[in-house]
């Protein structure tokens, strides 16, 4: 142990900790901002740049970043004292007097962690004026880009880089022009980019932020010549309700519907129901190819999970020779708009162009996904408007409701009812195990003697077991981070010799509730885990906990699909993949 | 700029300190990076011994140094000298003094990390805590003569512009803050500074060298510090006479041509490269040709006239 | 993502100059290095190729681009003019012989002439300070400058 004093408070430390940590954890909060650490979750961005944190160390000649010193023995530290002060208002001052002033426009108002400092720190008027950096504005369907708010934080550049290693961001210039952007500064959609949206989810300002879908949905619900449905992901019930002052990890599921309906969706249905059908479609999918294997014959293996789509893009521009690895199903939110389309239109009398499906996602790379013209029939998307939790959490407050009031509410039928299996989708590992659930009873014809596989639950970034199938060995591993992912393709690539059978991918921070759509956590890992119990605390109260047991799947394969990975649901429920990778064409 | 991070291809970003290159360097392992000169001691160290290269210097600083001696000297080059030797000797004994027989003004050590010394640090013996004490520092080696042709609130903006040019752009106080210092700088050279501008350029310029991440940024405010510490009348006279007494700040002067000097040959106007100056209806006494005259508005203050004019009729004012 | 495209020759000089440091992601640099010395500058396409030689993101390699002064993504001139604008360089008055070069040739700094004979560019410090004010045509160095003398330099290269 250490000892020091911090702000003449003698304390007691580790070795190692560094003077940020030690002040944090004996009550006193030095301000950072581009410090980002998530707890355990393998993501810290420390690049010790923009100088907040600085204290002051009695004995070193210049003020020291609190976020990257070490405690000594003996150590004298003062964080607030005159010159610390001076200096920690005069770095903000510095930071303001390059950053425009259209806080109240801002997407990141009331979530901006430098509106925040600036508060905190009392600053009423920027001393500096001078120059100030501009760029071009740059979209994709899920990012917005406006560098001139950039703080060379490089959250996100260590986001997209060493987390991601989609490779789409880079520090770029020098001096006063240095800004994050992509190779050229061109386009971020022209790059590598896969758009999770974790670089939104890690920025401290508004120079990265969501494209905001609101207004077409509201649009849509106010034509009444439109139908308009609306499917919510399983991991924005465990958080919604943070955006309306409740605790992270309360379960609003109930009162969620209870708002959509006063919103105005015509019915209010749950992506959980199609969780529950990917499973039926992906679970039988694995054990065709398994059985496959086991008779010698060549097959595909491991099967990677589908229902990501930044980890869909990922492959699609990086392993392009390995496009028959991952499983064909459609994800749970193209599931359910292929459903919608097809077998509810009718149901509903309605055409398909005038059913309007909304869903409503922890992320933003399914604002992406749900634009690929394969997920489209003559345009028409099959989901027509993605929005994330914290565009709905907007759109609640816009209609002059509040979470907190509203009643508890059950979703509309047919496509409403799920099982626990569903809801665990949210978390890593969650595919995984309800895939297990289903396949297990499924290949051996028996009731499975403990439904929860604890070896897929939790926040390590890759997770592996082997599941005994009634004698056969099956190899599973999960993982979260596109950099984790990349691991295990570079496995296939060397011939898998671990021997997996079935992967999952989820590319965000502890699977979807870590995801980029989801109320801002800033760095505190703990919300992300309160999250994670409410998924797996919901899982346990539902009455069905196993896909294949959801009454209205069964009704549906019974009415509609026939079996699973039938001829009808490989024409409506799986997909293909393209290469979208980088080719290298020489000309003569 | 850290050692290493060109050599291991990524870009010249400073990292955090500890730990050290010797420790972990270059691949992470323990890398010993020195200047050249550095490395040329260390034959002689061993050809003739440590007690033989201690006997020469300093108590504190041991052994010679090399120096590039530069500027307004007449005597320019690279000069090895014992640690130690005063700046007077330098000067006068081996650069041979000032160029033209004009006054010694400074003399900047260090490069742009550095500071200016003035006439009352000549006899100053130079060796490492010398120069920092005086406000410079031993730095690159560099040693620049100036005369009273150089604006010293201009020097520190050149430096600054280096400083911004050189800047990562990693931390703030250094990316943002170096900037903001050089851009008072050019409000003060261009005449549009006020005394506020100079107390923003002291707190300024200490925040930075306290705040910032790596050596670029923890020196680079130290030409505007040291410049003001012993410049402060020059600063002062640009803000509130709106003058540069070195006639560098072009903003703060005019060409003027003297009608009674001028003889009206228009070479000045030949030369001219945004035709400022054209002819007056006035002949002086004794001259055939009317006199020329410099549109302000026009003229960029390029000095060529001044060069052209065989009979000293432009000054600047 | 965009498809990369470049004359066979080109791709295959830079090929061999990444084979030529084991394609190893750490040298990329020295590769960078190498090529713009074939091509004179590393325009875009140049790039991509480079990233994928070294199997790294061409956004790596433009953060290196587009950091060091040393590497461009412009063209130079037939005759590359530097100024040096060093300190002893600027004390003797560079910044003058700058203006001179810049309006004989009727360039802004940093570009090149419109028939592509010239470009000027500054830099800081060619090691010749006993030399000042010091500009760099090509390879050749011309020392204690003054801006009537510039014409005549420029005259010898047209």
């Amino acid at each position: 142990m250490i000892n020091l004093t911090i702000d003449n408070k003698p304390i007691q430390v580790p070795e190692g900790t560094t003077i940020l940590k030690a002040a944090r954890m004996n009550g006193i909060d030095i301000p950072t901002l581009c410090h980002f650490e998530l707890d355990g979750m393998n993501f810290e961005n420390k690049p010790g740049g923009c100088r907040v944190c600085v204290v002051e160390v009695k004995g070193r000649r210049n003020l020291a970043p609190a976020c990257a010193t070490d405690v000594m023995e003996g150590m004298e530290v003062l964080t607030h004292s005159a010159r610390v002060i001076n200096a920690r208002k005069t770095v903000v001052e510095l930071i303001l007097s390059d950053h425009p002033n259209d806080c109240l426009q801002c997407e990141k108002n009331g979530d901006c962690e430098l509106q925040s400092l600036t508060k905190r720190l009392g600053i009423k008027e920027i001393p500096f004026k001078g120059e100030t950096s501009t760029y071009r504005k740059d979209s994709t369907l899920s990012v917005y880009r406006d560098m001139d708010k950039c703080v060379m934080c490089r959250r996100c550049e260590t986001m997209c880089n060493k987390f991601m290693t989609a490779g789409a961001l880079s520090g770029v210039n020098r001096g006063f022009q240095a800004v994050v952007a992509p190779a050229f500064e061109q386009n971020l959609g022209d790059s590598s980019c896969v758009n999770c949206g974790q670089c939104v989810q890690v920025c401290p300002v508004g120079a990265l932020t969501l494209v905001d879908d609101i207004a077409k949905v509201m649009n849509a619900i106010a034509d009444p010549t439109k139908k308009v449905v609306v499917q919510t992901a399983p991991a924005v019930r465990v958080a919604l309700g943070e955006e309306f002052g409740m605790k992270p990890g309360e379960i609003v599921t109930g009162k969620m519907a209870a708002a959509l309906r006063r919103l105005g969706f015509d019915q209010v249905y749950d992506t959980d129901w199609s969780a529950d059908l990917t499973i039926m479609e992906e679970g039988t999918e694995l054990l065709g190819r398994l059985k496959k294997a086991l008779a010698g014959e060549p097959v595909k293996l491991p099967m990677f999970t589908s229902c990501c789509p930044a980890w869909v893009t990922f492959y699609e521009k990086n392993f392009p020779d390995l496009l028959e690895y991952p499983s064909t199903a459609k994800s749970p939110q193209g599931m359910f708009g292929a459903v919608a389309k097809n077998y509810l239109a009718p149901k509903l009398g309605v055409k398909r162009e005038d059913l309007v499906v909304v869903s409503i996602m922890p992320c933003l790379a399914k604002k992406s996904e749900r634009a690929r013209e394969e997920l489209a029939v003559n345009g028409d998307s099959d989901v027509n408007y993605t929005l994330s939790t914290r565009e709905l959490a907007h759109m609640i407050r816009q209609c002059n409701l509040d979470l907190n009031d509203m009643p508890e509410e059950d979703f509309d039928s047919p496509l409403g009812q799920s099982t626990g299996a569903a809801v665990i989708f949210g978390a890593t590992g969650g595919v995984m195990e309800a895939a297990l659930r289903t396949a297990y009873e499924v290949h051996t014809g028996k009731t499975l003697p403990k439904i929860d596989f604890m070896e897929t639950r939790g926040f390590d970034g890759v997770k592996e077991a082997t599941i005994d199938f009634d004698g056969f060995p099956l190899k599973i591993a999960v993982v979260y981070s596109l950099g984790n992912a990349r691991k295990m393709m570079e496995q296939v690539r060397q011939g898998n010799p671990n021997g997996y059978h079935f992967i999952e991918v989820m590319a965000c921070p502890g699977g979807c509730i870590g995801g980029a759509g989801q109320p801002y956590h800033h760095g505190n890992s703990d919300i992300i885990r309160k999250r994670m119990e409410a998924i797996y605390r919901e899982d346990a109260g539902k009455p069905i906990r196993k896909s294949h047991e959801n009454p209205e799947i069964l009704a549906i394969y019974k009415e509609y699909y026939g079996e699973p990975c039938g001829h009808l649901s490989h024409e409506q429920l799986h997909t293909h993949y393209f290469d979208k990778s980088d080719k290298l064409e020489a000309t003569k | 700029m850290p050692p290493g991070r060109e050599l291991e291809g990524q870009r010249g970003e400073p990292t955090l300190k500890p730990p050290f290159p010797a420790v972990s360097g270059y691949m992470g392992k323990p890398s010993n990076v020195n200047n050249v000169e550095t490395f040329a001691n260390v034959p002689v160290i061993i050809t003739k011994g440590a007690a033989w290269f201690s006997s020469i210097g300093t108590e504190k600083s041991k052994g010679t140094k090399v120096f590039a001696l530069a500027g307004q000297i007449n005597n320019v080059g690279l000069i090895e000298v014992p640690m130690g030797i005063t700046l007077r000797e330098i000067i006068y004994e081996i650069g041979g003094g000032i160029k033209n027989g004009r006054q010694f003004k400074a003399v900047q050590t260090g490069g742009p990390s550095g500071g200016c010394l003035t006439a009352k640090h000549l006899d100053t013996a130079i060796d490492y805590d010398s120069l920092v004490a005086a406000g410079s520092m031993m730095g690159s080696g560099g040693m620049v003569v100036m005369d009273e042709t150089s604006c010293m609130p201009a020097i520190a903006k050149f430096y600054l512009e280096f400083t911004c040019e050189e800047s990562c752009g990693k931390c703030s106080p250094c990316r943002i803050g170096n900037k903001r210092l050089c851009e008072i700088l050019e409000k003060i050279t261009d005449g549009r500074g006020t005394m506020e501008d100079l107390q923003e350029l002291r707190n300024l310029a200490a925040v930075i060298k306290d705040t910032a991440l790596c050596g670029l940024g923890q020196t680079s405010p130290n030409p505007v510090l040291s410049t003001l510490d012993n410049f402060w009348d020059e600063y002062v006279e640009h803000v509130v006479d709106k003058k540069c007494r070195a006639g560098v700040c072009k903003k703060l002067m005019s060409y003027v041509i003297d009608r009674e000097k001028c003889i009206g040959c228009g070479k000045c106007a030949k030369g001219c490269p945004v035709e400022a100056i054209s002819r007056t209806d006035y002949t002086a006494p004794g001259h055939k040709l009317a006199s020329m005259v410099i549109d302000s508005t026009k003229c960029i203050k390029c000095g060529a006239c001044i060069n052209n004019c065989k009979f000293g009729a432009i000054s600047i004012q | 993502m965009a498809n990369i495209k470049l004359s066979e020759d080109k791709v295959n000089i830079i090929k061999e100059i990444a084979k030529s440091f084991g394609n190893r992601a750490g040298e990329v640099i020295n590769v960078l290095h190498q090529v713009q010395g074939k091509f004179g500058y590393l325009p875009a396409e140049v790039q991509e190729v480079v990233a994928h030689e070294l199997n790294i993101p061409v956004s790596r390699v433009y953060g290196i681009v587009s950091f060091y002064s040393f590497f461009t993504m412009e063209p130079k001139g037939e005759h590359p003019i530097d100024v040096c604008l060093g300190t002893a360089c600027y004390v003797r008055g560079a910044e003058k012989v700058l203006d001179a070069f810049a309006r004989e040739l009727n360039v802004q700094i940093g570009k090149c002439t419109a028939d592509g004979k010239f470009s000027l560019n500054t830099l800081r410090c060619v090691g010749a300070c006993g030399l000042a004010p010091v500009a760099m045509i090509g390879e050749k160095v011309y020392g204690r400058l003054t801006p009537d003398q510039v014409p005549a330099i420029i005259a010898e290269y047209k």
